[in-house]
């Protein structure tokens, strides 16, 4: 069974690995998440939100010439759709009312690219909550209309000035935060990584998207269970959304496409699975990219959501036990798949939904399978790279 | 028997503990560095193992983390520093550091080398106490490691009581919820934290952490515990000498004094 035990372990990954000092803030959120999320107060208000606010459920579209063109049946989960143009918002408005109900006045956020910084400071725009988005120095320079998307929800954002001054530190810089305010104040992380529960919390909230496959392709194709799923991963908030209801059903294949990068053995890559060993990272033990030394390693990948040295604790385990295939796809790869996307079918994918769609070209699988693809973001705020890679 | 048993065994009041970052301000400077802390005074030696990810540091501490790192630091140059250093140093040395670097030396080669070369005690931030129990408390003991945990204003009567129970060296109480080298000053919230733990009357004596940087705020912390720890205002004295035998000397002089 994939699934988290009562210490927050999927398999020999996971646990909560932080100081002291936000013991209570976690302990406070594990003795109460379950049994907020449960009750149907939260229920009626979350599934409210997700329909009415984000535009759930969002499309399963069948892609015909896609389809065509790889001699598959394949479907996009259309996550591009939700408001904000990601799938980090089904996270945020679950943790925002969560939050509310905890009693919480101030909410901290990471972000990378961008993406789940904009999709906090919208939740908290919605609820009235003061927020502060962390976000590395250099990912400011990177991705200013994000930037400047969150300052108009009214956040304030900080810049990580530490490290690398990308992800990771923003990371570290909101921990701090925390610490420094741990009464009033909730964390809400962005993807399926942190000490638990937030994994878990996390790929409930997410769950979503797997929830909403099941019954579409039940009505599209007369079974719940598609051949193959593929989603890409950074942290893998959205492939933990779209392998969830399928974790313990062997015969739904699960593909999880890291970033390659510039290539596994280039050292400018975030294949974390590939490159990377079991350690301690933001607080459960997991694989990430380190030296032999425990120091961590700063990643590469020209998306900015998936420049991130570790995953997720429940991917560490999918991957140890062989239940998802991992395989890494590269930048130029990715950009090829954008722009396929984008000829074939009219949608122009977010790059880290791009490595996805390339997964594609690197696996085995049956004519006349049926293929998920969970395309997790669009690629409006892409359109710079695009721009500058400039290869269509 | 463990020097920080002896320590406490004969001093009760005004402990003072000092931070560095092993690696910094240059490679070199570790042992020098712990020879200068003892001559001027102090009774406990904290090493900074570097990280790349310190996440209960401030912005100080962080940054001698990063050059240490720079300069070369690692765990086995750090190790290979200390071999002999207990025939020029006397005071218990505890070593800080992040769970990660550690775990990849791996935690039992870790805890003989430390026996090896003369360390007392641990304090490892990210390491959780029921983590500690179920997994590295037998090896710890087996190694005469003392392994000293955190509290915080934060932290319940009942867990301070469970962490209590389950050390025999020393309580770090993290003087507000705060990263270190965040605040400076001692507020009357922070004394009412220190009375309130002072009158549960716990079996470890206790030294406060984070905040500690000069005579006065350490007077106040050892008029409310045994003692205190100093990390931030000491890498700032580190950063800034030009002698750092001499600055050190003074420097824990004029908080002693």
């Amino acid at each position: 069974m994939i699934g988290v035990d009562e210490r927050g372990y999927y398999g020999s990954f996971g646990g909560a690995f932080i100081p002291e000092m936000l013991h209570p803030n976690v302990e406070e959120l594990k003795e109460n998440y379950e049994a907020i999320m449960a009750s149907p107060e939260f229920q009626a208000e979350f599934r409210g939100l997700l329909k009415d606010y984000v535009g759930r459920p969002t499309p399963l579209y069948f892609a015909s010439r896609l389809s065509e063109k790889y001699g598959a049946k394949v479907y996009l989960k259309r996550e591009d759709l939700c408001h904000t143009g990601a799938h980090k918002v089904n996270n945020t408005i679950g943790q925002i009312i969560l939050a509310k109900k905890l009693g919480k006045k101030r909410i901290i956020a990471e972000t990378g690219a961008g993406q789940h910084g904009v999709a906090t400071a919208t939740v908290c725009a919605l609820m009235g909550m003061e927020c502060t988005v962390y976000m590395g120095e250099l990912d400011i320079q990177r991705q200013r209309p994000n930037v400047e998307r969150m300052r108009i929800l009214g956040a304030q954002v900080i810049p990580a000035t530490s490290g690398s001054k990308t992800l990771k530190d923003a990371t570290n810089e909101a921990m701090r935060a925390w610490i420094n305010n741990p009464v009033d104040t909730h964390y809400i992380i962005g993807s399926v990584v942190g000490p638990h529960p937030y994994p878990e919390m996390v790929a409930r909230f997410q769950s979503v998207i797997s929830e909403e496959i099941k019954w579409q392709l039940k009505e599209k194709e007369g079974r719940e269970n598609p051949d193959l799923v593929i989603a890409c991963v950074g942290g893998g908030s959205n492939a933990a959304g779209a392998f969830f209801h399928y974790y313990n059903t062997p015969e739904v294949r699960l593909i999880a496409a890291e970033a390659g990068g510039l290539g596994v053995e280039s050292g400018k890559t975030a294949a974390t699975t590939a490159k990377g060993t079991p350690g301690i990272l933001h607080g459960s033990k997991t694989i990430l990219m380190q030296t032999e030394d425990g120091q961590v390693v700063e990643p590469h990948s020209i998306s900015a959501g998936l420049d991130y040295p570790g995953i997720g604790p429940v991917h560490a385990h999918l991957f140890e036990v062989g239940r998802a295939e991992f395989v890494a796809v590269e930048d130029e790869d990715a950009m090829k798949s954008g722009i396929e996307l984008s000829r074939l079918e009219g949608i122009i994918p977010a790059i880290e939904s791009a490595h996805a769609l390339y997964a594609l070209n690197m696996i085995e699988y049956k004519k006349d399978d049926v293929i998920v693809i969970n395309l997790s973001g669009r690629g409006d705020k892409d359109l710079e790279t695009y721009i500058k890679w400039g290869g269509y | 028997m463990n020097r920080i048993h002896t320590l406490f065994n004969t001093k009760k009041e005004r402990v003072l503990s000092i931070y560095f970052t092993a690696g910094f301000p240059n490679l070199e400077d570790t042992v020098p560095i712990m020879e200068a802390i003892e001559a001027g005074g102090a009774d406990i030696i904290e090493i900074g193992v570097p990280y790349s990810d310190p996440v209960a540091d401030g912005p100080t501490i962080q940054d001698s983390n990063q050059i240490a790192l720079q300069n070369g630091m690692s765990m086995n140059k750090l190790f290979e520093q200390l071999v002999g250093f207990r025939a020029k140093v006397h005071l218990p040395v505890v070593l800080m550091g992040y769970l990660n670097p550690i775990m990849q030396y791996g935690m039992e080669a870790f805890c003989k080398k430390c026996k090896e070369v003369g360390v007392d005690g641990l304090i490892l931030p990210d390491l959780p106490m029921q983590e500690y129990l179920d997994e590295y408390k037998a090896l710890f003991d087996s190694y005469g490691l003392v392994n000293t945990f955190l509290i915080s204003p934060q932290t319940s009567e009942k867990r301070i009581r469970e962490i209590d129970g389950n050390t025999d060296g020393f309580i770090y109480m993290v003087s507000s919820h705060s990263i270190t080298g965040a605040k400076s000053g001692i507020s009357e919230e922070q004394i009412n934290y220190f009375e309130r733990v002072r009158e549960m009357n716990l079996k470890n004596p206790r030294l406060i952490g984070f905040g500690i940087s000069n005579s006065e705020t350490f007077t106040t912390a050892s008029n409310y515990s045994n003692g205190a720890i100093i990390g931030s205002a000491f890498i700032k004295v580190l950063k800034n000498s030009e002698n750092l035998k001499e600055d050190v000397q003074s420097y824990i002089q004029s908080v002693i004094n």
